[in-house]
């Protein structure tokens, strides 16, 4: 698992890259009350935003980590937003991703780093 | 943030977990660990502690105060009973709102409440208008707590049976964990409940005493907002200000006859030549509640258009959030009065995307005081 500097977190699973967003993120947005994500199919670009996620709070953008194409997204969580903040790190994950360059990777954080990087 | 402001509860947020935020110059909570969403929600379904003592507690004595106060709102003040509360608001001379208020007549005095970011013009104002003749007394020795929801009245019962007996807008003072408080059966939050003025040095103690019941609930400001937004009421700085009448913010109800035209106290208030006249002929924009058709929330400041495409904005939200016991998204903001109809379909600009909502009828939750 890596995370970004933008609180997300990837996941590799059968081939394809996992993307959600961190415990801390979802902790610091509070309630996620609407979620918007990308259409299944749609070619995505690194730091594009994708997603849009809204709390009680504010509206927050989700960058896409990686080039690539968007194969599947979690509906579960707009039809529950409350799911990302139960289970960010599960049940609650954004898109899978079929990634062209997987490079940046190296640049994202291990665990320990982002427990370091969110003090 | 050195310079914030302290309510004397400041030590207690801490303690309960508080996420602290700047507001109005204070240092508030604005969620506790139970967070916004649950907040909202046990406020209504049992009872929930606010501190608001960032708001201004103002003390009017003098000979014929009700008369002076009523120079500078229009309200009827000299029809208010000894022990009632009612809603007001200050008005400048176009017609807009200086600050929205409860007063209330305390028998030898008049008590009023304020709004935190307006209290020291309102004072500063108030000098002006009023002295010699009236006194005006800025409190800084008394917080002010509300607890809200159902079990407001068990749960302040058990520390002193004679408030069950209060009706909405009573006001009375009440002693409470061995302090004398000042109570008024209101809230903001419409939900039945007291807001409670009380010594600084006893506010801890009777928080404590509530919070020891296990209805109550401590709520910070963000649950408060939402709370608000779906009983319909106003947030001073956003669905109201200086450039709004209360004509148009839809608060003619808080304008009793005998200040309108043909009553016996007609006028003379800051603004009545265009409070009247827009009382009579209708205002060009009125303040409505507009309901979002899908999930995206529509928040302060989206522009409001008349069709899906093309054209200027007709108007403007003012409040937006997710609505917890609505359970769906909700606003207010303001619309040509051709648009104000219930039911009308307008189209928010949310990220450049024009989305349908319909003028909604307020309050989105109803209200359950207890008349």
């Amino acid at each position: 698992m890596k995370y970004t500097e933008e609180h997300e977190w990837i996941r590799e699973e059968d081939g394809l890259y996992v993307v959600g967003i961190t415990e801390h993120a979802s902790e610091q947005l509070g309630d996620v009350v609407f979620v918007e994500l990308p259409e299944e199919g749609s070619e995505v670009v690194k730091d594009e935003d994708i997603c849009v996620i809204e709390s009680v709070k504010a509206a927050s953008d989700i960058l896409a980590p990686l080039d690539g194409e968007i194969v599947e997204v979690n509906s579960a969580i707009v039809d529950d937003p409350g799911k990302i903040n139960e289970d960010p790190l599960g049940d609650a994950w954004f898109f899978k991703l079929k990634v062209t360059d997987l490079s940046p990777m190296d640049d994202y954080m291990d665990e320990a780093a982002y427990k370091k990087f969110i003090g | 943030m050195d310079d914030l402001l302290r309510t004397p509860l400041f030590t207690l947020h801490e303690e309960l977990g508080a996420k602290m935020v700047p507001f109005a110059g204070y240092t508030m909570p604005v969620q506790y660990p139970l967070g916004v969403l649950k907040e909202h929600l046990h406020c209504r379904a049992e009872a929930g502690l606010f501190d608001v003592s960032h708001m201004g507690q103002v003390i009017l004595r003098g000979a014929d105060v009700a008369t002076w106060l009523e120079h500078l709102l229009p309200q009827d003040v000299i029809g208010l009973g000894e022990g009632r509360q009612r809603y007001g608001f200050f008005t400048n001379g176009e017609g807009g709102i200086y600050d929205d208020l409860m007063f209330a007549n305390r028998g030898d005095h008049m008590f009023l409440v304020v709004n935190a970011s307006c209290k020291d013009d309102d004072v500063r104002r108030m000098k002006a208008a009023l002295e010699p003749n009236i006194s005006v007394e800025l409190l800084d020795n008394r917080a002010l707590l509300a607890l809200q929801g159902p079990a407001a009245e068990a749960a302040l019962a058990t520390l002193n049976p004679a408030v069950a007996d209060m009706r909405f807008m009573d006001v009375r003072t009440v002693e409470l964990a061995g302090a004398e408080c000042w109570v008024s059966r209101s809230g903001y939050t419409g939900e039945d409940g007291y807001e409670i003025s009380v010594p600084n040095e006893a506010a801890e103690a009777l928080a404590r005493a509530l919070l020891a019941d296990t209805r109550v609930e401590p709520i910070g400001l963000g649950a408060r907002d939402s709370l608000r937004l779906e009983a319909g009421l106003c947030l001073y700085g956003n669905d109201i200000d200086n450039g709004t009448t209360p004509v148009e913010a839809a608060l003619t109800w808080g304008i009793q006859k005998v200040r309108r035209a043909g009553g016996a106290r007609e006028g003379k208030f800051p603004g009545a030549r265009a409070i009247l006249a827009e009382l009579a002929d209708g205002p060009a924009r009125k303040r409505v509640g507009l309901a979002p058709e899908g999930r995206a929330p529509m928040r302060e400041g989206v522009e409001l258009f008349a069709s899906d495409t093309g054209g200027e904005p007709v108007g403007r939200v003012t409040s937006g959030a997710f609505g917890p016991t609505l359970g769906r998204p909700m606003a207010m903001g303001y619309v040509p009065a051709a648009l104000s109809v219930e039911g009308t379909k307008l189209y928010g600009d949310v990220r450049g995307r024009r989305m349908p909502v319909q003028v909604a009828k307020l309050p989105f939750v109803p209200a359950n005081f207890k008349r």
